[in-house]
C-alpha cells in the first residue's frame, strides 16, 4: 500500500517510519531448521575439539616442594604457600597434632581466595559463600562445581614436603 | 506444516541437550576428569546426526507445503 500526499510526493511521517513490513525478509522454517541444525554440528563438533584437547594434553609435572616445618604452623593454624608454581596459591592447615592438610587456594568456582574457618571448620569462599571441607576438599555448600584441588603432602624429617596434586585439571599456572 | 513444526520443536530440544552437555563436558574437563569426555562426544554426535536427519525431513516436507514461513 502506497500512502501519498494530495501533490504525489511521500508524506513527512514516512521519514520516521522507513521500513516497511512487506519488505521485511521472512525467515522460513527450512532456514530456521538450518540454522539450528548447523548449531547442533558446532555443539558436535565442541565436543570433539575437547576429545582432541583431552588426547594431547600433557599431565602435569609437579616439584617437589618444602612447604613448612612440622612444628612451624599450630594446630588450627594455616600457612600459605605456592604450588606448583609461583602463580598458583594453596594453604597449608594443621587440622591436629598430627595431621597437615594443603589445598589450592583458588575457589572451584570464580576463583577467589578460599580460607580456613576454625570455628566451622570448614575452608571457605568469601565471594559468594561457598564452603569446602577441610578432610578431602569436597563442597559442602554453596556454588562451587568441584572439590578443591588437593596438594598430596609427604613427610621428609620434620619437613612437610609437597609433591603433587590431586583434582588439578590442567596444567600449572604459568 | 503440524509436522514440520514437531520437527523443529525436537530440533531445539535437542539443541539444548548438546548445549547442556557441551557446557558439562567442559567442566569435567577443566576438572580432570577425562573420563566423561568421549561418551559425551558421541552422545552429542548422534544428536546431531538426529537433528540432521528432522533437518533433512523438514526440507522435505517443505518443498511441498504452501506456507512456509514462521513469522
Amino acid at each position: 500500500m502506497t500512502l501519498k500526499t494530495k501533490d504525489g510526493s511521500e508524506p513527512l511521517w514516512r521519514d520516521e517510519f522507513s521500513v516497511r513490513a512487506e519488505d521485511e525478509r521472512l525467515v522460513t522454517r527450512r532456514q530456521f531448521a538450518k540454522f539450528l541444525t548447523l548449531t547442533s554440528v558446532a555443539m558436535a563438533a565442541g565436543n570433539a575439539w575437547i576429545v582432541v584437547k583431552s588426547w594431547f594434553r600433557r599431565p602435569p609435572e609437579f616439584p617437589r616442594v618444602t612447604v613448612a616445618a612440622i612444628g612451624d604452623v599450630p594446630v588450627g593454624g594455616v600457612k600459605l604457600f605456592n604450588y606448583p608454581t609461583p602463580n598458583d596459591p594453596c594453604l597449608l592447615v594443621r587440622t591436629d597434632a598430627d595431621t597437615h592438610v594443603a589445598y589450592s587456594q583458588v575457589c572451584t568456582h570464580l576463583s577467589c581466595a578460599v580460607f580456613f574457618s576454625p570455628e566451622s571448620e570448614r575452608l571457605e569462599c568469601p565471594c559468594h559463600r561457598g564452603s569446602f571441607s577441610v578432610t578431602d576438599g569436597s563442597v559442602i555448600a554453596g556454588p562451587p562445581p568441584r572439590r578443591l584441588p588437593r596438594v598430596v603432602l609427604e613427610r621428609r624429617g620434620s619437613d612437610l614436603v609437597a609433591v603433587r596434586m590431586e583434582g588439578h585439571g590442567g596444567e600449572p599456572t604459568r | 506444516m503440524v509436522a514440520i513444526d514437531g520437527a523443529l520443536a525436537l530440533i531445539a530440544v535437542l539443541l539444548i541437550v548438546q548445549m547442556w552437555l557441551l557446557s558439562a563436558t567442559l567442566e569435567a574437563y577443566l576438572g580432570g576428569r577425562d573420563g566423561v569426555v568421549v561418551p559425551a562426544a558421541v552422545v552429542s554426535g548422534a544428536l546431531c546426526a538426529m537433528c540432521l536427519v528432522l533437518a533433512s525431513f523438514i526440507r522435505k516436507v517443505g518443498r511441498t507445503g504452501p506456507n512456509d514461513s514462521v513469522s
